[in-house]
């Protein structure tokens, strides 16, 4: 069983708001979706490499040359505030 | 020319193109009017887009004939896809006004005059197998509106199927365009991961999602394919292996070819009616010249379990983008952890949160083992199963989804119940092989989608055999309603 205190930590974890409403209903279906999920440890995969990346990839580097990227005004664009040429943020406490 | 444009596969239009019977603007007019007949009762896109397409059709038109086969044939995009300046929300309030500024890589081989009739509708970030998990509301399922289209590429279904565009494109991470196809009585295709670049795919699990065509037979769906395969340096993940002529070998048959059903895939938790039109095609198959036996894949039965940790862990650190700072909604808060949280709050629908939820518990400390790496290391057993399965058969046969499309709202404040849904199509991407839905024929009036499943890059082989499929299941694209 997913506790309540367990279920805030995680939220708080992944900087996610949830009502109390939300969180008494997460604990439960997340209980219900990591029953259905323990099946995976019934296999014995203790000498078994794990998989990341399908097409096993690794270490795919580009050369490091200067090339035009967006302008800072273009970056700028979407951003839901800003102060002058910057990306505004609250108070970081 | 037949009498309307309509009756076309996209194939036919392209040609009609090229040889000057018909203009790429006449073709998007044709489109634009079939969305605003049947988009009240479909409601495929998010966006609707027939200025624009119009435009960039006369653009095409005024080129002269200097145009791929493909670039004439007005297209729906997944709303997952960037686009630049035209509104990309991924089915969530938290990106409602956001305009990108570039198109996604997969849409380069179209150019700047990429006939776009809308960004097609889906579940939020791709997440679900109904559409219901769109902020903007569900689709309908063009075969009968009560039932939900598929998904999480619902609206690109919706759309071929209505006729909104003679092709669409969607996003699989676990059989996100193969499902909805099936729903939907046209074909999906995902590709071998890394076959199409993922830059300016908006991402939901990184060693998951692949772009793959949505269209109205498999002709169609090797075209498509044609346009979005390729190396691009911009993805890391893109594969740098060479593109094949996808037309070249599709309809060389069935000779020589050798299928296995997969017996793990045909049994409980699937319609009946589904595993009849499965074993009938299966049938077809044999006796228009394949072999057909039986193809084990062992662990198929943990690749569920083991895709609902793995992605909802890439989800969790995926989404950790959307902070109110560089883009997207932001919900003003004094301080900036408050303001993330009350942004994310507002900004996700349950399944999202649901999702990121799963994910930071299965990767949070003293979890991690049990569940993530456990998880990975179920992924390479499913790999190891494929390997043996094609080293005996080319092609392995399987329904689709466990069922035809379901009504609008039976499953959706049930988790388990939607995710099983994915149960056939996860192993694909798990172990990130090339499988195609086909339309195999019907059930309870509604479509079967058959799977075919084969191994990294065979893709000329797989269309070949999904291209023998379709005529041995007889199964001609309707379009409805």
């Amino acid at each position: 069983m997913i506790s309540e205190e367990q279920v805030r930590h995680v939220a708080n974890l992944a900087r996610l708001g949830l009502t109390d409403d939300e969180i008494e209903k997460m604990g439960g279906q997340l209980d219900a979706i990591l029953d259905s999920i323990e099946k995976i440890q019934e296999l014995d995969l203790a000498d078994v490499p794990p998989t990341a990346n399908p097409l096993d990839l690794s270490n795919v580097l580009r050369s490091d040359e200067p090339r035009p990227e967006l302008s800072r005004e273009e970056a700028l664009t979407p951003a839901p505030e800003r102060v002058d040429d910057l990306f505004a943020v609250p108070r970081i406490d | 020319m037949p009498h309307s444009l309509l009756d076309l596969t996209a194939y036919e239009l392209a040609e009609g193109i090229r040889t000057g019977e018909v203009s790429a603007r006449e073709a998007a007019e044709v489109a634009n009017t079939r969305v605003v007949e049947v988009e009240g009762e479909v409601r495929a896109f998010v966006t609707t887009t027939p200025d624009l397409a119009l435009e960039r059709a006369a653009a095409v038109d005024a080129r002269n004939g200097e145009v791929a086969l493909w670039e004439g044939v007005p297209l729906a995009v997944k709303d997952v896809l960037s686009t630049r300046g035209v509104k990309t929300t991924c089915g969530s309030r938290i990106l409602e006004d956001f305009e990108p500024l570039y198109d996604a890589s997969a849409l380069q081989n179209f150019g700047e005059d990429l006939i776009m009739v809308g960004k097609a509708n889906c579940d939020e970030f791709a997440m679900g197998s109904s559409t219901e998990n769109s902020a903007w509301g569900p689709s309908r399922n063009p075969w009968d509106p009560s039932r939900v289209p598929g998904g999480s590429s619902g609206g690109s279904a919706a759309a071929v199927a209505a006729g909104g565009g003679w092709w669409a494109l969607g996003t699989d991470t676990g059989g996100s365009v193969r499902q909805p196809a099936a729903f939907c009585g046209i074909v999906g295709l995902k590709p071998t991961y890394g076959r199409v670049s993922r830059y300016g795919l908006i991402a939901f699990a990184s060693s998951l999602d692949v772009v793959g065509p949505m269209t109205r037979d498999v002709r169609d769906a090797a075209l498509l394919l044609q346009a979005i395969a390729g190396h691009d340096p911009r993805d890391s993940t893109s594969a740098n292996v060479e593109v094949p002529d996808y037309l070249a070998n599709l309809d060389d048959g069935l000779e020589g070819l050798r299928i296995g059903v997969v017996p793990e895939l045909m049994g409980e938790g699937i319609e009946p009616g589904v595993r009849e039109v499965v074993e009938s095609v299966a049938r077809g198959l044999e006796s228009a010249g394949a072999e057909v036996g039986e193809a084990s894949l062992p662990h198929s039965g943990y690749g569920l379990p083991a895709y609902y940790i793995i992605a909802p862990a890439e989800v969790s650190s995926n989404l950790a983008r959307f902070d109110g700072v560089r883009y997207g909604l932001r919900v003003p808060e004094e301080g900036v952890h408050e303001m993330y949280r009350e942004t994310r709050e507002e900004g996700f629908g349950d399944e999202t949160k649901r999702r990121i939820m799963l994910g930071t518990y299965a990767l949070s400390s003293g979890y991690y083992d049990a569940y993530y790496a456990q998880a990975q290391k179920v992924r390479t057993k499913i790999v190891e199963d494929f390997r043996a399965a094609f080293a005996r058969y080319d092609v392995l046969l399987s329904p689709t989804a466990p069922s035809v499309a379901f009504e609008i709202g039976e499953k959706v404040d049930d988790p388990l119940a939607m995710y099983a849904n994915d149960i056939c199509a996860v192993p694909a991407n798990l172990a990130g092989i090339p499988a195609i839905s086909v339309p195999g024929g019907l059930s309870e009036g509604l479509p079967v989608g058959v799977q075919l499943m084969g191994d990294h890059f065979t893709e000329p082989m797989l269309l070949r055999a999904a291209r023998a499929t379709e005529q041995a299941a007889g199964f001609r694209f309707q379009m409805r309603p």
